[in-house]
């Protein structure tokens, strides 16, 4: 099975595009595929406790690493303290540990 | 280097327009600091980030001089980038992609860009360890 990087720049609330790219990170998975999904710019946005960090939750529950950009968090003044469940803050260094090992790495 | 990689960019973002243009850069010298290869195949607006005419402006609303104003310009970023790769052993193959940079009359860019087209980026595929493809919406 493969290793995923699924980069997810976009705001939910602004795009269905969201959804349906979580969806993704979720069928991979359940492929037993590793999977991360790591939010930067407004794809933060969900990281904030809020009705649609739900889905990034029941992500984390299936076993997919849900993080998000310390730098973009800060940004909009999202503490990295206060995320919603299975949201962990960490910096963009970490996308680029999943290029060097050959990681299948997505942008959306 | 032991541990060098060769990872391939693909932009197309113009420059000024989107927070893409930011984080790929962020990358690319996150890279850059590791010491690794960088290449860069930018194409439609993205071949006007290194374009070497940018200037800073001044602010009048806020009075101020374009000195003051400390502007950024995103050729300075990419010659940043490529400096850093080459402090720490590593380099940065920049291609503008020659019909985008024909269209825009962006001919004028900064010195370590050169001219080339998707055979190059095919290539550049076969060859790197891993390749980032930074669509824009």
């Amino acid at each position: 099975m493969a290793d995923y990087m699924l980069i997810a720049s976009r705001d939910p609330f602004s795009t269905n595009d969201v959804p349906t790219y979580y969806a993704l990170a979720r069928d991979l998975k359940e492929r037993g595929n590793t999977v991360t999904l790591f939010l930067v710019q407004n794809g933060v946005l969900p990281a904030r406790p809020s009705a649609a960090s739900d889905l990034l939750t029941s992500l984390s529950e299936l076993g997919i690493t849900v993080l998000a950009d310390e730098f973009s968090l800060r940004e909009r003044g999202i503490p990295a303290n206060g995320l919603a469940p299975g949201v962990a803050a960490a910096p963009l260094d970490l996308v680029v540990d999943h290029l060097e090992s050959g990681a299948k790495t997505l942008w959306n | 280097m032991a541990d060098q990689k060769t990872l391939t960019f693909v932009l197309m973002d113009a420059p000024y327009e989107n927070a893409r243009t930011t984080t790929a850069l962020r990358l690319m010298h996150i890279a850059a600091k590791r010491g690794h290869e960088i290449n860069v195949f930018a194409y439609e607006g993205a071949v006007y980030l290194p374009f070497a005419l940018q200037k800073a402006h001044p602010n009048p609303v806020h009075g101020k001089d374009a000195e003051e104003e400390d502007h950024v310009l995103p050729r300075e970023w990419v010659a940043e980038v490529m400096a850093e790769a080459e402090r720490n052993g590593g380099k940065v193959d920049w291609i503008n992609c020659g019909f985008c940079v024909d269209e825009r009359g962006a001919h004028e860019a900064i010195e370590g860009v050169r001219r080339g087209g998707p055979p190059n980026l095919v290539a550049w595929v076969g060859e790197s360890d891993n390749v980032l493809v930074i669509p824009t919406k």
